[in-house]
């Protein structure tokens, strides 16, 4: 496969020319041969032409740890082969949006986000360019029968959650098929960059999903350090692998208490909520902010951590850890528990390595997949963390993996708090390099982020592409309702915790 | 049984004191600004135009909006603008945010007295994320655990508009959630309230000028209580809260 696609490794950025530009049929065979050999997609995006698109696909191949792109231009629409690659469907799908040319012989050809496509006038619909796109018009999957029917939720729902709409066709309380229909965050993230950067874009890369501030703002600094040739200090490094971890364990241990929530077992709930409280509190120990904002940035972090907040946060983490785990093996210990855990909202691993599935939702079907260890960058090339896999995939699993990893976090942190290296904490960048493709993945706590920046002559953004996590995972929660009681979705939706402004960009 | 009766001992009881004692805030946490050195005009013009997100401003003297600031650690205005651990921010008038040199610190102000004796002791809020990053959804939920537990206050968020007295959007307004948030403006019945949570609602924040998006809730609907930050913090948010309803006043 080496031969078909310019490899590079996780970080790194190439002579956008180096890519292999090819004829789009051998660009799609490329593709299916690479992922029938256990290759990944980690993203596929089109730059918009006058005439169609510069379909740009990333692979990403484990047992080299390993990154291939390849490219190929289309014009007027482009083939799908999503029946062949399931992985894919969604991504074509938003390349059809975004450069307004269709998806022929798509199987599930619907909006992702329901906006203008890049191109003014084109549209992959055939929509009037001159009406407003209405979120959540379409087309949905209908299953017909006596004593079949529809429940539709949101896009508002009862929490404070984020919006997105579902639609189950059910039977009786069984749930035949879930249809997720997102887009309701869409803020314009990817065609606001175009032409960038500029001194805004710190901000929105912080905000394109403001729980994962650092995983995604650190795949921004990489593709950053890689355009410009910047290095990053080994202090620096480390305190951004402390931040990614810390946002790490305030989510897993968040979502733990809301699994056991929506089991009705209040007391890990409640604790929980409180926990989750002190880690985003010890990130805010390192930069001030709860959420890590401003934190990290090209070339480094703004903060540097003294002795005495070292220590603090080493005290803190103590106590955080001794609260969690009282908190959390009440769950193992408690049968009512347990039943609701066990065999609910189950994704086979064949189901998992199909769809593409990342982060604790693969790892809970047994798929050895975390990019902190596969492709090394930052921290991670020095210090491991081992990745945790269990083989169930139901919401079990899914809390399992969280516990598990959360304890792995503490170690790390408290190992690199420990032994921090000496130096600075950041070195200036320099401007970016024209005419060249970057590409960061880090692991966030959801899963693998991908961030691809392809730069013009003046080394501006020609095109940023921005691929969370959710984005490969939604479909695994439509797939988990399969066969479950319509009553499970919450259980089953706390266990996946997914992003929607992640995904609506 | 007697496990959860254990852990619950070895927890603790856990909510903080405030507000009759002052809240936990991070040393390095950036509140209500200051402005600590005297400002040239020229100057104070450069800082203006360098803000990314134009939150100051040079009209006479160096101001900054607290609605419109993300409150960067690298703020352009380098030494001249400090901020404080001073977390009270929220301001009940949009132009109560513009925080001038030497100016009063202008706080959160009580409903007027008919609306305060309906809602103050009951007040229940519908939350909209209206794209929102789910930073300012997190710390708003954080309010209803056990640490803040802002049901003591007998404020609650919940479940239908129909429950509701108020309000409560967060993000910058997204053109596919427009329609959401104003249906459920409608299906709340009055009198109610509007509570703009973060530099999103209230002026568009890092999102600013997206053609996606509208810059934030006000010109759409009415709003009653600001609430500044990227995300506010809970305590800036609960400061807020309890001002509006007349359960903190003064200092």
């Amino acid at each position: 496969m080496n031969d078909i696609f310019r490899t590079l490794h996780n970080g790194s950025a190439i002579p956008f020319d180096e890519v292999p530009r090819l004829e789009v049929t051998a660009f799609l065979q490329a593709i299916i041969d690479a992922t029938d050999r256990g290759w990944r997609v980690s993203s596929y995006f089109g730059i918009p032409t006058e005439s169609g698109a510069t379909l740009c696909c990333v692979l990403s191949s484990k047992a080299d740890g390993l990154i291939g792109m390849a490219a190929a231009d289309v014009a007027g629409s482009f083939p799908s082969i999503a029946r062949l690659v399931p992985q894919l469907q969604l991504f074509e799908r938003e390349i059809a949006e975004q450069c307004g040319i269709p998806a022929e012989e798509h199987p599930w050809f619907k909006p992702v986000r329901f906006h203008h496509s890049f191109v003014p006038g084109r549209d992959a619909w055939g929509r009037n360019p001159g009406d407003p796109i209405l979120p959540g018009v379409m087309e949905f999957y209908r299953v017909e029968g006596e004593e079949v029917h529809e429940v539709a939720v949101g896009p508002e729902h009862a929490g404070i959650i984020e919006p997105g709409h579902f639609r189950f066709q059910c039977h009786g309380e069984e749930v035949f098929h879930l249809e997720i229909s997102l887009g309701y965050q869409h803020r314009g993230i990817e065609q606001g960059l175009v032409g960038g950067p500029d001194p805004r874009t710190p901000f929105r890369m912080e905000t394109i999903a403001g729980d994962t501030t650092i995983g995604h703002m650190h795949a921004h600094c990489m593709a950053m350090e890689a355009l410009s040739g910047t290095r990053v200090p080994a202090r620096a490094e480390a305190l951004r692998g402390i931040a990614l971890e810390l946002e790490r364990l305030a989510n897993h241990t968040g979502d733990l208490g809301a699994i056991a929530g929506d089991v009705g077992y209040l007391p890990t709930a409640s604790f929980c909520g409180r926990i989750r409280g002190d880690f985003l509190n010890m990130t805010a120990v390192l930069c001030g902010s709860r959420f890590g904002r401003g934190l990290v940035r090209p070339g480094g972090v703004l903060f540097d951590l003294g002795e005495a907040e070292r220590d603090d946060l080493l005290a803190r983490l103590d106590a955080a850890r001794a609260d969690l785990e009282n908190a959390v093996e009440l769950l193992w210990s408690t049968p009512s528990v347990m039943s609701r855990l066990e065999n609910t909202g189950a994704v086979s691993a064949d189901t998992a390595r199909e769809l593409g599935l990342v982060g604790p939702a693969a790892r809970a079907c047994g798929l050895n997949r975390d990019v902190r260890h596969d492709y090394p960058y930052g921290i991670f090339r020095m210090a491991q963390i081992p990745v945790i896999t269990t083989h169930h995939g139901d919401v079990c699993a899914r809390t399992t993996v969280r516990w598990l990893e959360a304890g792995k976090s503490l170690d790390f942190i408290r190992d690199q708090l420990r032994q921090l290296p000496g130096g600075g904490c950041r070195n200036e960048p320099g401007p970016l390099q024209g005419n060249r493709v970057a590409v960061a993945m880090t692991e966030g706590w959801r899963g693998e982020i991908c961030h691809v920046a392809i730069t013009d002559d003046a080394g501006r953004f020609l095109r940023y592409k921005v691929t969370d996590p959710s984005f490969h995972n939604w479909a695994g929660l439509a797939m988990a309702l399969r066969g479950e009681q319509i009553s499970d979705f919450p259980l089953c939706n706390k266990s996946f915790n997914l992003s929607y402004c992640g995904f609506d960009l | 049984m007697l496990r959860e009766i254990i852990a619950r001992l070895k927890q603790g009881h856990r909510t903080m004191a405030y507000p009759k004692e002052p809240v936990q805030l991070p040393e390095r946490f950036r509140g209500y600004p200051e402005f600590p050195a005297r400002v040239e005009r020229a100057d104070g013009e450069a800082c203006a135009a360098a803000c990314p997100h134009g939150a100051i401003t040079c009209d006479g003297g160096i101001a900054l909006d607290t609605g419109l600031c993300l409150f960067c650690p690298e703020c352009t205005a380098g030494e001249y603008v400090r901020f404080t651990t001073d977390h009270r921010l929220a301001a009940t008038r949009r132009e109560h945010l513009l925080v001038r040199s030497g100016g009063e610190h202008q706080l959160a102000r009580p409903l007027e007295p008919r609306l305060r004796s309906l809602l103050g002791r009951s007040l229940k809020f519908r939350e909209v994320s209206a794209g929102g990053c789910n930073a300012c959804e997190a710390d708003t939920n954080v309010l209803s655990t056990i640490g803040w537990d802002l049901g003591r206050f007998g404020i609650q968020f919940v479940a239908s508009p129909r429950h509701a007295d108020g309000l409560w959007v967060t993000g910058p307004v997204t053109e596919n959630m427009r329609e959401a948030l104003l249906m459920t403006w409608e299906a709340i019945p009055g009198p109610k309230i509007v509570v703009a949570c973060g530099a999103c609602a209230i002026g568009g924040g890092p999102f600013a000028g997206s053609p996606e998006a509208r810059d934030g809730v006000d010109g759409i609907l009415p709003v009653d209580l600001y609430i500044p930050g990227c995300p506010p913090h809970p305590a800036a948010i609960l400061d807020g809260l309890l001002r509006l309803v007349g359960k903190i006043e003064g200092e």
